[in-house]
């Protein structure tokens, strides 16, 4: 049991060090000569070779990547030109609590909206209802996001000016205020998620309902309700909560168009706009953050089976 | 219920007796059990056919600026309105066709190549290298396909041939792992008669034995998988990352639109509804081929 | 006891009296035409083949059996209640687990594995005869002493899947008791388990039965188990009832040749073997008009195939047969 996850920890290090190391050769792939930005039209070659050697670029890769990495970790992440600003500080202090906000919020939606529709779904199986959602979820997760987003400003903010369609307020410093600027992002966010949910939630159930334990439940005499939500529900949380893991990325891809459809400050706009700027420093600081947070979240899901199965517990 | 008489009821034949019965039927009435796959799937021709003759169908000339219908409603000359030069959207959402499909399949198939190529090496190989490709293939798929992408067009810079190739390769973390695992399955039937293989070359093995299995679950694949490149190709365009203007990408122009959207609603909503549309009866059509073919999905059942 | 006991009150009401009893599911008839009665503190053992329909009736008399997935007919009278079939929720939910109780077939199956034995044991007390928690809990330990759970205690915040298959049977028994039924349906109780255990279980089900002066149905399908541990026996075949008496008559002079076959299946030694049955239990969908067990009945005559022998008093028991062995 421990060995197991030790052996996950194991695993989750190495995918690190590759992911580490791709982001390393996106600096080192990107085109233009860093020193050539630096340094601007007019240089001679001693100032070249000067600023060269102090960046540390004539030494050999692998100096330079243990060099990267180490100031990776102790979060020097250096320095954006255009923005003039700490890149970590950007990322970190700035855009990630915007886009970790707004994840959260859509996260607690999907689940709150999709979890009741997919076990609906599953206890009136072969139903208009259980059509219906079939139907509502695959439109759902194949809608595209950012046409939503659109739709949802003009339906919503423009024509009845119900909600805010642009901006962040940070719900920590003005939680109504904060709140309200994000219900239009949530929506267009989790829809996908939904209908993602909706679909494992009324897989798994629709199995687990026939189980013995929950024939047993009922002979026992335990209510409609309680024999669904109690037990049933229960019971799936194993593969409902996994597949929340694996579709963070979803949730992360949808949050980098959300946020440039609602001029939301936060890791996606950061991250076109590094692209546009050709500030590569910051965009691979961006996909490393993604990555990295993907593979925790994942790590923290395969170790909480043991919370959510307790047959996986160690005796 | 498992009442435990389930076993006696008739309806109830074996699996496989039902698939070898069903097997001729099914192909005529295909179209008939699934109403929805049949319009999702007449839909989607339909985009392909604009695709292939868009010259001939498209009213006007997609890139033809106008100033005299700059930003036109709806209407008989332009039955979808104008964009902010002028330009018939129409005409740019038929020829927009052309670059969502191509630009989808052909990543697609890049990705699918991608894939095959990881996921055979995958699982054939064993022991630590087995280890470390899976490793390699769980870091790609700790990116999401659009920050894959917008990572390759950082280094690659944008037009149609970059965000084909950016896609493609943002597609092949999951085309191998689906490979590998299908491979893994092959590899577990083919240990139980294992001793008559053994003289065989290994290469024979892999190509008359591990290949064919993989193929036909990779075509499912990669119809599934169509409209997740065309999303994220339009989502790049969108960001203002991915083709450029004026081309007549749907991404493109519903990020043009953005701005006029409390006046001129049409601009990203005719193109978006295209996307939508065309995504939506890929997914239905994607969903049913997986349900009809997948030999996953008919053991799970 | 005498033979119209079977289906009609004797002196005192039976507590569960089934009439007529017929359940089709698509165009199969599970059950066709099963009748029995029950007794307050009498033991009935339904017999039969796996697929006879025992397990069925079991399921249909806890109300388990939805109205989409088969088509109930006939009666099923429980106590003062006319009909079972007839009831809705609000019905069954003072029934269910109160008054009428079950214990499935396999325990580890049928315990929830998400909860631990104590919680599911708790809730049930709770909730049904709302104990408060400490309350709760105390009766939970006492019941599971009764069903000889040793260190009752440190089980109680175990989870099934730590149990062995006897302990989380008896954890079953002690939940079905939980709140005194007046019947108790177990459902195979001792096929996941083995044979040492076997006889355990089914022993600390009748004393407990006997001590709270329940009655008990056992769906099993082992005659010479069955006539052990009941005082009646119903032999069911394709969802007919092919005999019905007390238990030591049938067991020691089978009168339907049906009963004679599983007898010998049972006591190989010292019968004379029946011809080997041929081809199994037709299935439901092309059953013979008649007798469901004609085609491979040594004694069958032609008109078993086109007619069917109604359920008829002779002697201490009920036989369904044109052609049955002679009395003694």
């Amino acid at each position: 049991m421990l060995s197991r996850a030790a052996g996950k920890i194991a695993q989750t290090l190495v995918v690190l060090l590759i992911v580490s190391i791709a982001s390393f050769s996106l600096l080192k792939l990107a085109p233009g000569d860093p020193v050539l930005l630096m340094l601007g039209s007019e240089f001679d070659q001693a100032s070249y070779d000067s600023l060269n050697h102090a960046l540390g670029l004539d030494q050999p890769m692998i100096v330079q990547y243990a060099e990267w990495l180490g100031n990776f970790v102790t979060g020097d992440w250096g320095t954006s030109y255009v923005a003039r600003a700490d890149i970590f500080n950007l990322v970190v202090r700035e855009a990630l609590p915007v886009t970790l906000t707004l994840t959260a919020c859509s996260l607690g939606l999907a689940i709150l909206v999709g979890v009741p529709v997919g076990v609906l779904s599953a206890v009136k199986k072969d139903t208009a209802w259980d059509a219906g959602a079939a139907v509502f979820a695959l439109t759902g997760t194949a809608f595209p996001s950012f046409f939503l987003g659109i739709l949802l400003i003009w339906f919503l903010g423009v024509k009845f000016g119900a909600f805010p369609v642009m901006g962040f307020v940070p719900p920590w410093e003005d939680f109504w205020t904060g709140l309200y600027h994000l219900v239009l992002p949530s929506i267009t966010l989790s829809t996908f998620f939904i209908g993602m949910i909706v679909r494992v939630t009324r897989a798994a159930l629709v199995e687990v309902l026939d189980q013995p334990y929950i024939t047993a439940a009922k002979a026992r005499g335990e209510p409609g309700w309680r024999v669904v939500w109690v037990h049933g529900v229960r019971n799936i949380m194993m593969p409902v909560v996994t597949v929340i893991g694996l579709q963070l990325g979803g949730i992360l891809q949808g949050a980098v168009l959300t946020e440039t459809v609602f001029s939301m400050p936060g890791i996606g706009q950061m991250l076109t706009n590094a692209v546009l700027g050709r500030e590569y420093m910051l965009v691979q600081a961006g996909v490393m953050l993604t990555a990295v947070l993907f593979i925790l979240v994942n790590l923290l899901v395969d170790l909480s089976y043991p919370i959510l199965d307790p047959r996986l517990r160690p005796r | 219920m498992a009442v435990g008489e389930a076993s006696l009821d008739p309806s109830t034949v074996p699996a496989g007796k039902a698939a070898a019965r069903a097997k001729k039927p099914r192909r005529k009435s295909l179209f008939l059990r699934r109403p929805f796959f049949s319009l999702a799937l007449l839909v989607a021709l339909g985009f392909v056919l604009c695709a292939v003759f868009a010259p001939f169908i498209a009213p006007y000339d997609p890139t033809a600026q106008s100033i005299e219908a700059m930003m036109a409603p709806p209407g008989p000359d332009h039955l979808l309105g104008t964009d902010s030069f002028g330009k018939d959207i129409l005409s740019r959402i038929i020829f927009g066709a052309r670059y969502a499909l191509t630009i989808g399949i052909v990543a697609v198939l890049i990705g699918a190549g991608g894939g095959l190529v990881l996921g055979l090496a995958a699982g054939l190989s064993t022991g630590w290298l087995e280890w470390a490709l899976m490793r390699l293939i769980d870091s790609i798929l700790a990116l999401p396909s659009l920050i894959l992408a917008i990572a390759i067009i950082a280094i690659l810079g944008q037009g149609v041939d970059k965000v084909i190739l950016a896609v493609g390769i943002s597609l092949v973390g999951p085309f191998s792992r689906t490979v590998r695992s299908d491979v893994l399955q092959v590899k577990t039937q083919l240990f139980i008669e294992a001793a008559h293989l053994m003289s065989i070359p290994r290469l024979t093995v892999i190509r008359r034995h591990i290949l064919p299995n993989v193929f036909f679950p990779l075509l499912v694949q990669i119809t599934v998988r169509i409209s997740e490149a065309i999303l994220v190709s339009s989502s790049l365009s969108f960001l203002g990352i991915g083709v450029t203007p004026p081309t007549p990408d749907w991404g493109l122009m519903i990020a043009e639109g953005r701005g006029f959207v409390s006046f001129a609603p049409w601009m990203s909503g005719m193109p978006g509804m295209a996307l939508a549309i065309l995504l939506v009866a890929l997914a239905i059509v994607g969903d049913a081929v997986r349900e009809e073919f997948d030999p996953k999905l008919k053991r799970a059942q | 006891m005498n033979a119209p006991d079977l289906v009609a009150a004797g002196d005192a009401a039976p507590l569960l009296a089934i009439e007529g009893l017929t359940l089709e599911r698509g165009r199969s008839r599970i059950l066709d035409g099963v009748s029995l009665t029950l007794g307050r503190g009498e033991t009935l053992a339904l017999v039969g083949e796996s697929g006879a329909g025992k397990s069925t009736i079991a399921f249909a008399l806890m109300g388990l059996i939805g109205k989409s997935e088969a088509k109930i007919a006939g009666r099923m009278r429980f106590d003062e209640v006319d009909d079972l079939a007839s009831l809705d929720e609000r019905g069954w939910g003072r029934l269910r687990g109160r008054r009428i109780a079950m214990v499935f077939q396999d325990a580890g199956a049928a315990l929830d594995p998400c909860y631990t034995v104590g919680g599911q044991l708790v809730s049930v007390l709770r909730r049904q005869l709302g104990l408060g928690r400490a309350k709760a809990r105390e009766r939970a330990l006492e019941l599971l002493e009764g069903v000889g759970i040793n260190d009752a205690e440190a089980r109680l915040s175990a989870y099934p899947h730590e149990l062995s298959g006897g302990m989380q049977q008896r954890v079953m028994v002690a939940i079905a008791l939980a709140c005194n039924p007046e019947l108790l349906l177990a459902d195979e109780p001792t096929s996941a388990l083995d044979v040492t255990i076997q006889a355990q279980i089914i022993r600390l089900i009748l004393t407990e039965i006997r001590a709270r002066g329940a009655s008990c149905v056992f769906v099993l399908h082992d005659l010479a188990l069955a006539s052990q541990s009941c005082d009646k026996i119903v032999v069911l075949y394709a969802g007919q009832v092919m005999e019905a008496g007390p238990s030591r008559g049938i067991l020691e002079r089978p009168r339907h040749p049906y009963t004679r076959l599983l007898k010998s299946c049972v006591l190989e030694i010292g019968t004379e073997t029946l011809d080997p049955p041929e081809g199994g239990v037709p299935s439901y969908g092309d059953m013979p008009k008649g007798c469901r067990f004609a085609t491979r009945c040594p004694n069958a005559l032609s008109r078993c195939l086109a007619e069917r022998p109604a359920l008829a008093a002779d002697g201490d028991r009920l036989i369904a047969c044109f052609n049955p062995e002679p009395r003694p």
